[in-house]
């Protein structure tokens, strides 16, 4: 039982702060974290590891920096790490981002047989949740999204049976293995790591691939050649001009409350409010 | 028989998504900003056509002519009763390379973000994810897409210069609804699949269908409660006030951690993405990723104890004083308004 997980290094987006200038994030001092559904996704493959033996392959593709990702990956219960990293791999879309990682895990499918691809339904930075559809179609794997439970797993029959989240409720699929998954945080609850992981991370050193070595990546399906979004511009919102306030503890709570009736009566917006109505009596 | 079109022609396309059927309005959305995005582009050549997929859906194309597709590309075929990833991006992608539009807008459902990106692999373009504003770039004459990014904070405008189709999703209540018009006719084009039931490697077993069937995207008004009620027990008044306006309950997004009520209630830009007539924001400070979910609604209504709370900047008016005495004043006046006024005094 073989599963790889992808997981992506993001800035903590709870506290981002925008240089309003040059419309650029501010990343001196910004907190970085595993990408909140990469760490479910883990969880997940650990679980199936403790219940069916074998290994769990974590792999991310960033800075040098992400090496740090990867050992947390590894007190969590991975066995091992991988970091491509390159400067050739910079500015990449969804596009280049999901050809690294689908060739990535044909060279560890090279090495050992793979049955599960898991993978967060989005990262809280770009926000896309389109990379783990793009590595499904590329190894041509089967896709399911939003996944929020494994009912039945079984590796020797090659065969899952999982719930995704859509509109209208839970579907409730069977699929042939090897499978990808984007997974939202209910697939599986975060544990305490324990101390033989944390003791073997603190010595750990994940394997650093880069563009050309061990595995060469297509120079021209990589970094910014291999991607046909660029970002013509960014921005800050600009702020729209508030509206009127009226204070309870000047005007009266029924006054406030008719000339918020009045004015949502005027602008005709609501069917259930008759037009022209002043507002209930003062 | 309509005339074939030319070299020249440059396809505006719109995924028309439908389950059991029943076509998803963003659709529509999507046709009624297609329409917009070929008169910049080039009022002459310029058509929008539709692409629709399922089993026994060619009413579907009939309503598509009406929201102002000139022509629908439609596999009907039992495979694709059900969504299913790859008969669906096998089969969109077939028609992708054979007609080659230039321009492709899907709607960012659950459905939507799990093909797009498939379509957009296979094809080896360029993807934009969950727009708020498309447009022609002028000069270039390329889609401009502009999406927000890390959490709101930062608009990013997205382009695709030389990979056909420009691909772009968009969430739904986004754009505008356009008015269909009354009758009108188009091309139907008959594509086949080409897949068997047994080359699909993925089955539905059942659906577990959802308890509510809540639809806060399409609802016209929402009374939305947040961290300012201070406990679940807050939450009936909002209903009621809900209610009394025709109305349903949204929530910011601390409600749904603290497991005080579904996710389906949660606006945001981790939540749904709503457009209603009349928004009621009660004890909630507006942080941007709230904003981002709601600030689309016509008329926005805060009510907060704090004069600085910047929900205020994107309300229309804005009561500064305590939801829980706002609310049940505001309950006790609709229903004046509405009933006569025997109870008002
Ligand atoms: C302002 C801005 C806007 C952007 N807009 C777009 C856009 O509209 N379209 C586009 O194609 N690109 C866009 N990008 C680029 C995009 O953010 C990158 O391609 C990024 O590497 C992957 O996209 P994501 O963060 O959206 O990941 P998602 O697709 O949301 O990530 C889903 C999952 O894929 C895996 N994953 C993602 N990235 C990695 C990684 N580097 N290593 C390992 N696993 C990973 C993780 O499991 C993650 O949970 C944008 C970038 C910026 C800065
Ligand atoms: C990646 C990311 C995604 C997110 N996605 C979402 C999302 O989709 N949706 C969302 O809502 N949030 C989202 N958030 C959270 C968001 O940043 C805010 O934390 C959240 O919206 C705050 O909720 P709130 O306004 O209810 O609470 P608070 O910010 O705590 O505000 C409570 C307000 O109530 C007022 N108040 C208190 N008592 C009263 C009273 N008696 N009467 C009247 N007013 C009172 C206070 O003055 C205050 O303004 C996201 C955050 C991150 C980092």
């Amino acid at each position: 039982m073989h599963t790889v997980v992808a997981i992506k290094q993001v800035p903590d987006t709870s506290n981002v702060r925008i240089n309003p200038d040059t419309g650029t994030l501010i990343r001196e001092g910004a907190p970085v974290i595993i990408n909140p559904y990469d760490v479910h996704a883990l969880e997940m493959a650990v679980r199936l590891k403790e219940r069916f033996g074998g290994k769990v392959t974590v792999l991310t593709m960033g800075p040098p920096k992400a090496a740090e990702a990867l050992v947390e990956c590894i007190e969590q219960g991975a066995d091992r790490g991988i970091l491509i990293t390159d400067r050739k791999f910079a500015a990449a879309d969804t596009l280049a981002t999901s050809y690294v990682i689908a060739h990535a895990i044909e060279a560890i499918q090279a090495e050992e047989p793979v049955d599960l691809l898991l993978f967060g339904k989005q990262a809280i930075d770009g926000d896309t949740a389109q990379v783990g559809p793009g590595v499904a179609s590329r190894l041509d794997v089967p896709l399911i999204s939003y996944a929020i439970q494994i009912e039945a797993f079984d590796p020797a029959a090659r065969r899952a049976i999982v719930h995704r989240r859509i509109e209208q409720g839970i579907e409730v699929l069977e699929t042939s293995l090897p499978a990808l998954l984007t997974v939202e945080k209910e697939i599986a609850a975060i544990r305490r790591a324990p101390l033989p992981n944390l003791i073997r991370a603190a010595g750990y050193q994940p394997e650093v691939w880069s563009a050309d070595a061990p595995n060469p990546f297509d120079p021209a399906s990589i970094g910014i050649k291999g991607s046909p979004t660029i970002v013509g511009k960014a921005f800050t919102p600009p702020p729209k001009e508030a509206g009127e306030l009226v204070h309870v503890a000047d005007v009266g709570l029924a006054a406030a409350v008719s000339t918020a009736l009045a004015k949502i009566a005027a602008a005709g917006v609501v069917a259930t409010l008759p037009a022209g109505a002043k507002g209930g009596s003062p | 028989m309509t005339a074939q079109p030319t070299q020249q022609t440059r396809r505006i396309w719109v995924f028309i998504e439908q389950e059991d059927g029943a076509p998803h309005p963003v659709s529509w959305e999507l046709l009624g900003a297609a329409r917009r995005l070929a008169a910049e582009l080039d009022a002459e050549h310029a058509v929008v056509e539709g692409v629709l997929l399922g089993h026994q859906v060619a009413p579907i194309a009939q309503e598509a002519f009406r929201y102002g597709a000139s022509r629908v590309y439609l596999i009907d075929d039992p495979v694709l009763a059900l969504y299913r990833n790859l008969p669906y991006a096998a089969g969109v992608s077939r028609l992708v390379q054979s007609y080659q539009p230039e321009i492709f807008l899907v709607g960012a459902t659950t459905l939507g973000r799990d093909l797009a990106s498939a379509i957009a692999t296979r094809v080896q373009t360029g993807l934009t994810a969950d727009c708020t504003e498309l447009t022609i770039d002028p000069k270039q004459q390329i889609l401009a897409a502009t999406r927000p990014t890390f959490g709101g904070n930062l608009m990013a405008t997205i382009l695709c210069r030389q990979r056909r189709p420009q691909m772009a999703t968009v969430r739904p209540r986004v754009l505008p609804m356009p008015q269909p018009l009354a009758e009108a006719a188009g091309e139907l084009i008959r594509e086949p699949l080409d897949m068997a039931e047994e080359e699909v490697p993925v089955r539905r077993l059942r659906l577990i269908p959802s308890q509510q069937q809540l639809n806060l995207e399409y609802a016209d008004v929402i009374v939305a409660g947040g961290r300012g009620l201070g406990g679940p027990d807050g939450l009936p008044l909002l209903e009621e006030l809900a209610q009394a306006l025709g109305g349903v309950l949204g929530v910011s997004r601390p409600l749904v951690d603290a497991g005080w009520v579904s996710a389906e209630h949660q606006v945001g830009q981790t939540g749904k993405t709503v457009r209603p007539k009349l928004y009621i924001a009660a004890g909630i400070s507006g942080a941007v990723q709230h904003r981002v979910g709601m600030s689309g609604a016509d008329f926005i209504l805060a009510i907060n104890s704090d004069p600085q709370a910047p929900i205020f900047q994107v309300a229309d008016l804005g009561i500064v004083g305590d939801l829980y005495q706002v609310a049940p004043e505001l309950i006790r006046q609709v229903r004046a308004l509405q009933g006569g006024d025997d109870h008002v005094r």
